[in-house]
């Protein structure tokens, strides 16, 4: 109980510092609305604010900036209760059969993310297998791994989705397969360490069995290589999901969070940029949350923790 | 091959390792290190050997060439008639390391049913086993813990258990107490000479301890460094019966000597 105090102080701070942010961040849109309200302002015409500093206007019309920032409709910087209520509305109060539902557009994300990360985690093992039983791989494979994670994915994920596209692949299996680029990545160095966690003495014991190749792969380096592999997964599964988001961006996807953010950005919806970015940190959250409740009760089982 | 017979009237027993003319050298960066030169030496079955002298004489590679865990360069060397490495493979003897190595996501029985998997030994047959080696080692009932539930000595006793769980007749031991305090060495090593005329194994055991080397042993073999070699091979004349007050015998404190005097000469040689 007694982490909870500094957790929620900070999130209090946080919160604190976006509404504050906003005076400056609203404030033109809140003059030009108490203008064309009748109100007086300061500077009076809006080519005369354009090029100021929202802080300036702030200073000189606190009255009406104090008051026209916290419900615009779209505010450059929505305030977290205009988030939340929009949250609200598209999870719980929407079907999530419907268009406008962030479940259903969650849901989108969330099953690209998860066989993203399956494949990614899948491709990751056996990579981290073959550089640590084969020395040709060993030698070669890494370079190539670290060279694909220095590609910006935005600029790699177009290419993927139309390659792909010419080939008949379309929705989700793209997307899954950005995502495991991105997965991959953290499980093959995690697992290439955990598979080389066994000292030699352990190796020599099974020297001395006269245990076979297999014998010591799922006796001694598998179990032994399990707390890297959960650390890197934990990694993984939060870059699935920032695959997937991506991968939904330059398709003109017309589901999910990215083509949600996209959308928002198109239409000037910043509540719903916000409300869909807040979406997918809370997945993310969830995830990550998930994946280390496995790792307590498996390392607990395994007797590790 | 068939076994060696040794030609000593009235002990004639079974050669289990016999070197002849050993030799291994590394080649490092600064050259050749000579870890053991012209090594002979016979084990008998049944034996006790010790293996004394100063860090880098060569005791723990002369155990590694036995377990097939080094090659040697020269010289022959045969264990149960066979090569080195035929004996590992048809798995003559089990090794017990300096450190545990248990496997800490096994529990106790586990970690000893882990050389009874790999040979595959039936599943009623591993439980049978397990649990005879357990009492062996005095560790009844702690089948169900996790290594780190258990104190550093308890450790050592499972990991020599896990290498009694298959039937090798020999057991190789690189200073196995070395880790452990005094208090608990003393308790152990009893325990182990006791072990060892249940089991009537033949013992290769690594140590920098002269007491132990003296009070485990009925033959002790010094070894002095660069090149690793042997200086003094003791046959002890102590009677297998051994109480820990065997120690303040006159008996004990000569053999003590002879130990000590020989490790001096190797220094001396420097």
């Amino acid at each position: 109980m007694r982490a909870f105090v500094p957790i929620l102080v900070v999130v209090a701070g946080l919160i604190g510092l976006w509404y504050f942010a906003m005076l400056p961040m609203n404030a033109h849109q809140a003059v030009l609305d108490a203008e064309r309200a009748g109100a007086v302002v300061s500077p009076e015409t809006a080519a005369e604010r354009r090029d100021m500093s929202g802080w300036s206007l702030v200073t000189r019309n606190f009255g009406v900036v104090s008051q026209g920032v916290w419900a615009q409709d779209r505010p450059r910087l929505p305030a977290p209760h205009q988030v939340a209520i929009e949250l609200w509305e598209t999870t719980v109060e929407k079907k999530i059969t419907s268009k406008r539902s962030l479940v259903f557009h969650g849901w989108i994300t969330l099953s690209a993310t998860l066989v993203g990360f399956a494949i990614g985690t899948v491709m990751g093992v056996l990579l981290a297998v073959g550089i640590v039983y084969n020395r040709a791989m060993d030698l070669s494979v890494m370079p190539w791994a670290i060279a694909s994670q220095t590609i910006p994915i935005l600029a790699i994920a177009p290419m993927i989705i139309v390659v792909l596209n010419s080939v008949g692949l379309q929705g989700l299996i793209p997307k899954a397969i950005i995502s495991a680029y991105l997965s991959f990545f953290p499980v093959v160095v995690g697992m290439v360490k955990g598979l080389r966690s066994p000292d030699p003495m352990q190796l020599d014991l099974l020297r001395t069995y006269a245990a076979s190749g297999s014998q010591g792969f799922w006796k001694l380096r598998l179990p032994a290589s399990m707390p890297y592999l959960f650390a890197s997964l934990k990694i993984g599964i939060a870059a699935s999901l920032v695959g997937a988001i991506v991968g939904e961006l330059p398709t003109g996807a017309v589901r999910g969070l990215g083509a949600r953010m996209l959308a928002g950005s198109y239409y000037g919806q910043t509540v719903q940029i916000w409300s869909a970015l807040f979406a997918a940190a809370i997945c993310a959250a969830v995830l990550v949350g998930i994946v280390g409740l496995i790792q307590r009760v498996t390392l607990k089982r395994m007797g590790l923790t | 091959m068939a076994p060696l017979i040794d030609e000593v009237p009235g002990q004639a027993r079974d050669v289990v390792v016999r070197a002849s003319k050993l030799d291994l050298t590394f080649q490092t960066n600064d050259g050749p290190v000579h870890a053991l030169k012209g090594v002979d030496l016979d084990i008998h079955a049944g034996d006790f050997v010790s293996f004394i002298g100063p860090s880098g004489c060569g005791k723990t590679t002369f155990l590694r060439c036995v377990a097939a865990l080094e090659t040697p360069t020269g010289g022959s060397l045969t264990v149960n008639g066979m090569t080195p490495d035929e004996a590992r493979r048809a798995r003559a003897y089990g090794y017990v390391f300096q450190a545990a190595g248990l496997y800490p996501w096994r529990t106790i029985a586990r970690n000893i049913a882990l050389p009874l998997e790999i040979m595959g030994y039936s599943k009623a047959d591993q439980k049978d086993r397990i649990e005879r080696v357990l009492s062996l080692v005095d560790l009844e009932g702690f089948g169900g813990k996790f290594p780190w539930q258990l104190s550093g000595g308890m450790q050592q006793r499972a990991s020599i258990a896990r290498a009694l769980a298959f039937d090798a007749d020999i057991l190789l031991m690189d200073e196995p107490f070395g880790a452990l305090d005094e208090i608990v060495r003393d308790r152990l090593n009893e325990e182990l000479l006791k072990l060892w005329d249940r089991t009537g194994k033949t013992i290769g055991f690594v140590t920098h301890s002269i007491p132990e080397a003296v009070y485990l042993s009925t033959k002790i073999v010094v070894m002095s460094p660069r090149p690793g070699r042997i200086t003094d091979v003791i046959d002890s004349t102590l009677p297998k019966e051994r109480p820990l007050e065997i120690r303040d015998s006159p008996e004990f404190i000569e053999i003590a000597h002879r130990v000590r005097e020989g490790l001096r000469a190797g220094h001396v040689e420097d």
